[in-house]
Formats: structure tokens, C-alpha cells, sequence
């Protein structure tokens, strides 16, 4: 395995001399700073991937790194899962692009914290032991209920990674001057390694590590812009509006969010999905008890809102150092489209930034923390969605009888096998419009994995035949009305006017799944309904109390 | 669990007094957490000029402030509850797993 890791580390190495050399051909500046800190990165977690193998003996070691990671070192993991590098790079550059509406979404992607500790975290991690399946089908009918759990996870996964490959693909060619291919096969080849040799125990240290590069090098950022104005945020603010074309309407809520439906449906989806994220659910199994589990999350929004105020100032401090700056600007598009294009579109402006506060050094520093955000937000879905094929298709569903021994077996194939694709998807996306992607992801995990989740633990008479019926038809909600809506039937498909006028489906298909789920619960009048309710009682004390719990293990 | 078990602790009134006290808290600080967050987003689609408002002679808007205190508020939100539920609720809980033995 020790000569495996050297391989890959050489090759990796290899792969960037490569893209070294055809960094000339590229025209791309070559940024010797970036990729030795961005080797040390990789260098380092493959070191931790190595110790992390040692380690790894059983399933509950694979799946939960053993359930023995503390309430704020998962804290720190759960930030760094979250902090995406489209949270990083996107919302600053909406800051940068709109202003005040930046803050819109930030506040959106944060509000769901407090709700899933409040509601979730520990009736979830008294119930379950790896995936969140095992508490939706806990008092169920393991078949279906796995198995539309499964479904539910692989498309959140799959889509999620899809948006971060690409992501990653663009971010490599414009920051190293990397073939696009490269980048997303580098990518896919790590998370690979990390997550069959290092499971969770290297997934979580991988984010935490991520997690403090993010927030250090955020921090830097937004002290840097604000020293610029002596700590004053109104002369920041102030200069900011002087730029800006848009001028003080940077300052309030613009066109981004503009009729009621919307909003509520945006706010909908962002609440419900970020509570039915497999990859995020996941991260409860392993701290040791509901009392880590709660702390957890109380880490994890502080760091998430920490990070969040802090995009916002890097978005304003865009706006006073890079708009407008020559070094910056995409002059052969400024030619024909007139204002002030930044090169590589505006989810650079933080990276543009980041070279005006602190110089070639720290835009290398910058550039290599959005690469290895990448990484550790890729290995997390991966990690899930193995789980979600080993755990609930295969041990749960296919062979009841498998031993742990094959079920690891098959989770280690899982993880090869969406690498490869997340790989493929990656190259074949590479000029689509992915817009839509994540807001999809997000769409399921709220209209599909939420409800069953929500009700199997609040409300004694869900049936099998409830959540599975209600489950999908929320899932089929989602896709069709984001197929018929105006970014992927208009933007991309060409028509003239959407069939569905809004962008974000969630207010609907959350509705439908949660009446579905009611009604086809309330109407089921058969023996097994009857045992699944009566089952209730049992699954309700296990849940308050955490009585029969699983434990960490002892090593 | 056996079914002798489940009646044991249904019947403790610390496991009822765990369960009423720890939903009317939880739902609470949600249901404050909700009215905040959608009161915001109604804001925005309703009165956008609200948000717009200046609160001196600067550009600073009211908007903004509003926007930061709802992302501090969600953080102390958490720490209230975790405060409480890893102390009173934890320790009922343990009682009621003592008593079960």
C-alpha cells in the first residue's frame, strides 16, 4: 500500500511537471509558488491517508473512522464539507457582481444549521450507525426504503460532483495553466486513494486541514481589505459604491431574488437540502454520543458564519481593489463587450484578491486552498455515495448475508467506480452549463431524502408504502419541474418560455412529497403498517434517550 | 429493546418530562429561527426598500447589519441549545438510563 501512495504522489508530482512544461505553450503564467504549496498539500494528505490505513480494520472504522472524532473536530470537518469551493469563489464573486444580494444567499446556506441541530443531529445519531438510510428504514421496510435512500443519495452525489469537477477542471486550467483533462483526472485519482485506503478517518482530517487553510487564508484576506481602510467598514462600504457601476444599489437587495415564490422556494430548498446532504448526514456517525454530535454543530455554524461574513468583506474588497484594476481585466473581452470583465469571470474576484492584498505568494497560497477545497469536498460525496451503494444497495438490499469483510470489499469498488465517473462526467461537462447542477442536488436532497428522513423520526404513522410512494414522487417532482424550468428548458435547451416559470423548485416538490408521504401513510390500512406504527414507540425512546445506541469503538 | 423496557421507561415520568421540555425547547429556538430567516426573506421580496435604508449619513444600509445579526443570532442560537441540552437534558437522560438497569 506504502509503494501505492509513493506511485501516486510521484505521479501526481509527474502531472505537474508535465503541465509545467506546458505551461508556455498555454500562456498561462507559471505559478511556482502555487504548486509547491499545493504538492506539500497533497504530499501531506497522502501522509495522513497512510496513517490513516493503518487504522482502518473494520466497517465502522471505514464508513465512521470508528465514531471516535470529537464534537469540534467534526465541527471543523463539517466546515470544511460545506465551505465549498463555490461557496468561496461564488458567493464572493456575487458579492463582487451585486453586492448586498451575496449576502442573500450566504444567510440561506447558514440558517439550516440551527434547524438540523435542533431537530436532527441527535435523534440521528442515536438511530443510525453510517448512512442516514439506516434511520429512514430503521422502523421500515429495509428494500424499498434503502433503496429510494440510495437513489436519492447517488443523485445528490453524483450531481454535486459533477459541479466540483468541472469546478476544479477550469479553476486548474486558469490558476496552473493545466490542461483541463488533467486537472479532473488529478482530481479524480486522489479522492480515489484518500477514500478506499484512508476512508473516513482520512476524509475527515483531509477537511479539517482544508477547513483551517480556508479560514486562515479567508481571515488574511478580510483583514488585509479592511486594514486598507483602518478597520472602517463604512470607508470600505463608501469607497465600494464610488466604483461600482451599480452604485449604492450594492447597498440593498437588487433584482436576484425578485418575486415572493422565489425567495421562499430558494429559501426552501437551501434549509431542507442542506439537512438531507448524505454527505453532511454522514458526518454524525462519527463523533461517540448526541452530546458530541449537538457540539458539532454548534462548531460548525460558528465556523460556517465566520467564513461567510468574511466572503462578504472579500466581496466588497473585489469590488475596491480589483474592479477597475488593469492587471485584472479581460482586455480582449472589454473590447468587445465594453465594462470591466475580470479574467476568468467573476467567481475570480477572489482570487484576483487575493494576488492584490498579498502579492504572487499568496495568490499561490489562495489558488492551491481552492484546489484542496475541491479535494475535500469531493472526497466527502464520495465517501457517501460508496456508503450509499455498499451499506444500503448491497449489504441491505442485494446480499442480506454479506460479511463486513465483503461489504468494505464493495464500498472500496463503489469509491473506484464514481471516481471513474465523477472523471468521465467531469470531461463531458466541461462546456455545458452546469448552473443548474447544484441547485438540482439541493432540490433533491429536499424533496426526497428530508421528508422520509423528518418523518421517520417525528411522526408515528409513516408507513413503508407512505415514504417510498411520497419519497420518489418528491424526487420526480424536483427533476421534472428543473427540467421544465426556465435554466434548463430555456438556457439550455433553447426554448422560448419555461413550462415552469421559476427557477427553484423546492416549495412545490417539498409539498408534494410531504402530502404524498400523508396521505399514502393515512390510507395504508395494511398488517405490516400496523407493526411499523406499533414500532414507533421503541424507535421514539432509542431516539430521546439514546438507549442501545451505537458506540465509538474501542481502539 | 425489550417490550417490558419500552413500558418501563414510557412510564418514567423523568423520560416525560425530558421529551416535553426538551420538544417545547426545540421548537421553539426553530420556530424563532424560521419567523427571523423568513421574516428577512419576505423583506426582500416585499419591501426591498426597507433593507435599503440608510442609517446614518453614509451609504451603510440597515440592510446589512440585519443580514450579519441574522448570521450571529444563528450561531448563538446553537450555543443556547447546546448549552442546555448538554447539561439538564443530558443528565435526565442518564438518569433515566440508570434507572433502567
Amino acid at each position: 500500500m506504502n509503494r501505492i501512495l509513493w506511485m501516486a504522489l510521484l505521479l501526481s508530482a509527474g502531472l505537474f511537471a508535465a503541465g509545467a512544461l506546458e505551461g508556455e505553450v498555454e500562456k498561462q503564467p507559471l505559478n511556482v509558488s502555487a504548486i509547491i504549496m499545493f504538492l506539500l498539500f497533497v504530499g501531506g494528505t497522502l501522509g495522513i491517508t497512510y496513517w490513516a490505513a493503518k487504522r482502518i480494520k473494520t466497517a465502522k472504522d471505514f464508513y465512521t473512522a470508528g465514531g471516535g472524532i470529537t464534537g469540534f473536530q467534526n465541527g471543523m470537518a463539517i466546515a470544511g464539507d460545506y465551505m465549498s469551493a463555490a461557496s468561496f469563489l461564488g458567493i464572493s464573486g456575487l458579492v463582487y457582481l451585486a453586492g448586498f444580494d451575496g449576502l442573500i444567499y450566504s444567510i440561506g446556506f447558514l440558517v439550516g444549521w440551527p434547524i438540523i441541530l435542533f431537530l436532527v443531529s441527535e435523534r440521528l445519531r442515536n438511530l443510525g450507525k453510517y448512512t442516514f438510510a439506516d434511520v429512514a428504514a430503521y422502523r421500515l421496510k429495509q428494500t424499498p426504503i434503502r433503496t429510494l435512500a440510495a437513489f436519492g443519495s447517488i443523485a445528490t452525489v453524483i450531481l454535486y460532483l459533477i459541479a466540483q469537477m468541472v469546478g476544479s477542471g477550469k479553476l486548474i486550467q486558469l490558476l496552473f495553466g493545466l490542461p483541463y483533462e488533467y486537472a479532473v483526472v488529478l482530481v479524480g485519482a486522489l479522492m480515489i486513494l484518500y477514500v478506499t485506503f484512508g476512508g473516513m478517518l482520512a476524509t475527515t482530517w483531509v477537511q479539517i486541514i482544508k477547513a483551517i487553510l480556508l479560514l486562515s487564508g479567508a481571515t488574511f484576506m478580510a483583514i488585509a481589505v479592511l486594514s486598507h481602510f483602518g478597520f472602517s467598514p463604512e470607508a470600505l462600504f463608501a469607497k465600494a459604491v464610488e466604483v461600482h457601476e451599480k452604485g449604492e444599489a450594492i447597498m440593498a437587495p437588487g433584482g436576484l431574488v425578485s418575486d415572493p415564490i422565489s425567495a421562499i422556494s430558494l429559501g426552501i430548498a437551501l434549509m431542507f437540502g442542506t439537512a438531507g446532504l448524505p454527505h453532511i448526514l454522514m458526518r454524525f456517525f462519527t463523533v461517540a454520543d448526541a452530546k458530541e454530535a449537538r457540539k458539532s454543530v454548534f462548531f460548525a455554524t460558528g465556523f460556517i458564519g465566520y467564513f461567510y461574513i468574511l466572503t462578504f468583506i472579500i466581496g466588497f474588497g473585489a469590488i475596491v481593489m480589483v474592479l477597475n484594476n488593469p492587471q485584472y481585466l479581460d482586455l480582449a473581452k472589454q473590447a468587445i463587450e465594453g465594462g470591466s470583465p475580470i479574467i476568468g469571470g467573476k467567481n475570480m474576484a477572489a482570487i484576483h484578491l487575493s494576488h492584490a492584498v498579498g502579492g504572487n505568494f499568496f495568490l499561490g497560497f489562495i489558488s492551491a486552498v481552492a484546489f484542496a477545497t475541491i479535494l475535500a469536498v469531493v472526497s466527502g460525496l464520495t465517501l457517501a455515495g460508496a456508503s450509499a451503494i455498499s451499506h444500503d444497495l448491497y449489504a441491505n438490499v442485494f446480499n442480506k448475508e454479506a460479511t463486513e469483510a465483503q461489504e468494505m470489499r464493495i464500498s472500496k469498488i463503489a469509491t473506484i467506480v464514481l471516481g471513474i465517473v465523477a472523471i468521465i462526467l467531469g470531461i463531458a461537462f466541461e462546456k455545458q452549463n452546469i448552473a443548474f447542477v447544484v441547485g438540482l442536488a439541493f432540490a433533491i436532497a429536499a424533496s426526497a431524502n428530508f421528508p422520509v428522513l423528518f418523518l421517520s423520526m417525528f411522526w408515528k404513522k409513516l408507513t413503508t408504502r407512505g415514504a417510498t410512494i411520497g419519497g420518489s414522487l418528491g424526487l420526480a417532482t424536483a427533476v421534472v419541474l428543473v427540467v421544465l424550468g426556465p435554466i434548463v428548458w430555456v438556457d439550455i435547451l433553447g426554448n422560448a418560455e419555461a413550462v415552469f416559470p421559476y427557477k427553484y423548485p423546492a416549495l412545490f416538490s417539498v409539498t408534494v412529497a410531504f402530502v404524498a408521504i400523508w396521505f399514502f401513510s393515512v390510507t395504508d390500512k395494511s398488517q405490516t403498517a400496523k407493526e411499523e406504527i406499533e414500532a414507533f414507540e421503541a424507535q421514539d425512546i432509542r431516539s430521546q434517550t439514546g438507549i442501545g445506541a451505537e458506540g465509538a469503538s474501542a481502539h | 429493546m425489550t417490550h417490558e423496557q419500552v413500558e418501563q421507561v414510557k412510564n418514567n415520568p423523568k423520560y416525560q418530562e425530558l421529551v416535553s421540555k426538551r420538544s417545547r425547547f426545540a421548537w421553539t429556538l426553530s420556530i424563532i429561527m424560521l419567523v427571523i430567516y423568513y421574516l428577512f426573506i419576505m423583506l426582500i421580496a416585499f419591501e426591498p426598500e426597507f433593507l435599503g435604508m440608510k442609517t446614518g449619513d453614509g451609504v451603510m444600509t440597515i440592510g446589512i447589519p440585519i443580514g450579519i445579526a441574522i448570521i450571529v443570532i444563528a450561531f448563538a442560537l446553537t450555543g443556547i441549545y447546546v448549552r442546555r441540552a448538554n447539561g439538564e437534558f443530558d443528565r435526565l437522560s442518564q438518569q433515566i438510563k440508570d434507572e433502567l438497569r
